[in-house]
């Protein structure tokens, strides 16, 4: 057990270092650079734009940068090209911002997307099955910003909430039920459009799943034996047809930087999307690495504890 | 109700009925090998991969109507690209400033100028805040959206075939002290741990503004998947025992994997390819959102909506017209690719 959890975190290790490298030379061989962001600006002179690549070392070898990309991060000194403040307290700021719309988003996907695919799977070929299986279709094929638009119509229109931002502004004399309802109306809308995506692909998967383990010989069996519908369909199919669901865990983590940008982007939400977008619009290359990199140590660290937890529920799986 | 697919024709019905008359005669003739041979002469030759395909693709309705949509959306593209460029019957980028926010069905005002004036003599799907006709643009828009997906597609399937079928057929040839699938499957699996629309995002603002910087960067991050279960299909199809036999009968290598092995791995592959087709195209919306998109002279959906949702409420048909095209025309394509899966997939079969 424990060789195999130190030989798997030695070759993420390993895959974070050729990660780190990608990310590097993906930022710094595509052309348009930080000292170019506004060329057409009459004072920005040619001594000017000297200076700014000393100062951020884009004179140097594209080794060299990394060398001091990668001793930056780990000093924690690292500051961003745009305000020169420090990269990490930056991120954790606006992680923190991001985390209750992942949470939130998280739990109603996995509280929505279970009972759905379950429901959906027992009563094959139902109605209910067939328009939740053609929905989840149509969810997934909306533009994320098309169908927010719609939310944001219909909410503000109908029920007369806020719902741009992460807090109304001026509301801090406010009576603390007030607020706390203003903060909740902020968070829902968001993290709605965020789940729909997830909540669409997972029940599928959910379903599939469920139907998969339905059709196999020992859940016959328990039939043939005379068990109630039920304890054959939750006492026996159910647990394992939710085992593989525990390596997705994994694979959310990621999502907490990528999927959010356009969502953060269209509700005024300063997450960590936002904090990406407006890295890429200012050319601030620390940023945009750091974020990657981040994204990456999640990844990695995602699917190690899955792998881990998918052998500890799983008996079947023998670490070796 | 039937539907009719190219090249099915009238198979279904007579080879049901010839199945039953099979089943029977093997039974019937089971123990008598001489008379069971001569019922086998009389017999149809057996369903082929293809006709099976088929026959389940037609029983999936959803899959079908994605199929036909798609289908007219091919013919509406073609024909945008030729009525709106090369003989422009529908002029995309005529800006008739008296004529601006018309809502759809509305003719021109008496003030335009009468050449300025839309081909059917009303604006179909109203203009937009430029005056510009919203129903040319979104015929333009459909070829170039489509050729978005397709081109993004056919880099990343490319991509992937060739990563994923060298890393299975020469995974074990060692480079000095690597073997060729670890080079490759490690760094395939550094390229999934970025977040993908990030990253497309960061190099398309990078990159100087073009269509074409659009399609090869959406084609060029999204090949991981593709290279991944090639790679599991390669591995397990080298085993089989038609290319052992294949191998024994001498057949130069670049043969078996072409022609042998590479048809037995596609199922999958066009199954990952049309729904890369949705997602692409819903990707490049999601740039042109951000203010990343295709660069003004072309419209594609994407644009057209972005453009359009700033007047959410002076002029809704501006932001519900693209809105709604892209859904159908996503959905589409997501249909056919789950009823692909099912028809292609000897394991969901029996479900």
């Amino acid at each position: 057990m424990w060789n195999f959890i130190l030989r798997n975190i030695g070759q993420r290790l390993i895959l974070l270092v050729i990660v780190s490298f990608v990310a590097h030379s993906f930022i710094h061989l595509a052309p348009g650079e930080p000292s170019e962001v506004d060329p057409m600006n009459p004072r920005m002179k040619p001594e000017d734009i000297a200076k700014i690549r000393a100062a951020f070392h884009l004179d140097d070898p594209l080794h060299v940068q990394y060398a001091y990309w990668i001793r930056d991060l780990f000093n924690g000194e690292l500051k961003s090209f745009k305000d020169s403040q420090p990269v990490l307290p930056k991120i954790w700021d606006r992680f923190l911002n991001s985390l209750p719309l992942f949470i939130l988003a998280t739990i109603l996907v996995w509280t929505l997307a279970f009972p759905a695919g379950i429901y959906g799977a027992v009563h094959r070929g139902g109605l209910y099955d067939r328009s939740t299986v053609f929905l989840s279709y149509a969810l997934i094929s909306v533009p994320g910003f098309f169908l927010s638009y719609l939310a944001i119509l219909w909410v503000v229109g109908w029920l007369g909430v806020p719902v741009i931002s992460i807090k109304t502004f001026g509301m801090e004399q406010a009576e603390p039920a007030y607020k706390i309802m203003d903060r909740v109306w902020h968070l829902v809308i968001p993290s709605v459009m965020l789940a729909i995506g997830g909540i669409a692909v997972l029940s599928r998967y959910v379903r599939s799943q469920m139907l998969e383990v339905l059709s196999q010989d020992y859940v016959r069996t328990a039939r043939a034996k005379g068990l109630q519908e039920n304890t054959v369909i939750y006492g026996h199919a159910l647990g394992n047809a939710l085992l593989p669901f525990v390596t997705m865990f994994g694979l959310l983590l990621p999502g907490l930087i990528g999927g959010s940008v356009i969502f953060e982007q269209i509700f005024a939400w300063p997450g960590l999307g936002r904090l990406a977008y407006e890295a890429i619009l200012a050319r601030d290359f620390p940023v945009i690495m750091t974020l990657n990199f981040i994204a990456a140590v999640l990844t990695l660290s995602g699917t190690l504890l899955s792998d881990i937890l998918y052998a500890v529920v799983d008996p079947r799986i023998r670490l070796h | 109700m039937r539907w009719w697919i190219p090249g099915s024709g009238c198979i279904k019905e007579p080879y049901e009925k010839e199945s039953k008359i099979m089943d029977k005669s093997s039974i019937n003739f089971s123990s008598q090998a001489p008379a069971m041979s001569l019922a086998l002469e009389a017999l149809p030759p057996p369903e082929t991969p293809w006709q099976e395909f088929l026959r389940i693709f037609q029983k999936d309705y959803q899959a079908l109507f994605g199929f036909w949509v798609l289908m007219l959306l091919l013919f509406i593209a073609l024909a945008g690209k030729v009525l709106t460029e090369w003989w422009v019957v529908f002029d995309p980028e005529m800006v008739r400033l008296t004529d601006k926010f018309l809502p759809p069905l509305s003719v021109p005002t008496p003030d335009s100028l009468p050449t300025d004036r839309p081909f059917v003599g009303m604006y179909l799907m109203g203009t937009d805040e430029l005056g510009r006709d919203v129903f040319a643009r979104m015929f333009q828009g459909s070829f170039v959206s489509l050729s978005i997906g397709f081109v993004a597609v056919g880099i990343s399937l490319s991509i992937g075939i060739v990563l994923g079928g060298l890393s299975g057929f020469y995974g074990h040839v060692k480079l000095g002290f690597i073997t060729v699938d670890t080079l490759i499957m490690r760094f395939t699996d550094a390229m999934m741990c970025f977040p993908t629309f990030f990253l497309i995002l960061t190099a398309v603002a990078l990159l100087p503004p073009s269509i074409y910087t659009i399609m090869i960067i959406i084609g060029l991050f999204s090949w991981m998947g593709t290279a991944r279960f090639v790679r599991a299909e390669f591995l397990s199809i080298r085993e089989q025992d038609f290319v052992t036999a294949a191998k024994a009968l001498g057949i130069p290598e670049a043969r078996i994997i072409f022609r042998h092995m590479v048809p037995n791995a596609l199922a999958p592959v066009f199954v990952s390819a049309t729904i890369g087709v949705a997602s692409a195209i819903l990707t490049e919306s999601g740039l042109s959102f951000l203010g990343f998109g295709v660069p003004p002279p072309y419209a594609t959906w994407g644009n057209i909506l972005s453009d359009g949702k700033g007047f959410v409420f002076d002029a809704p048909w501006l932001f519900f017209i693209p809105g709604i095209a892209i859904f159908v025309v996503v959905l589409a394509f997501n249909l056919v690719g789950e009823g692909l899966r099912e028809a292609l997939n000897p394991k969901l079969r029996s479900r």
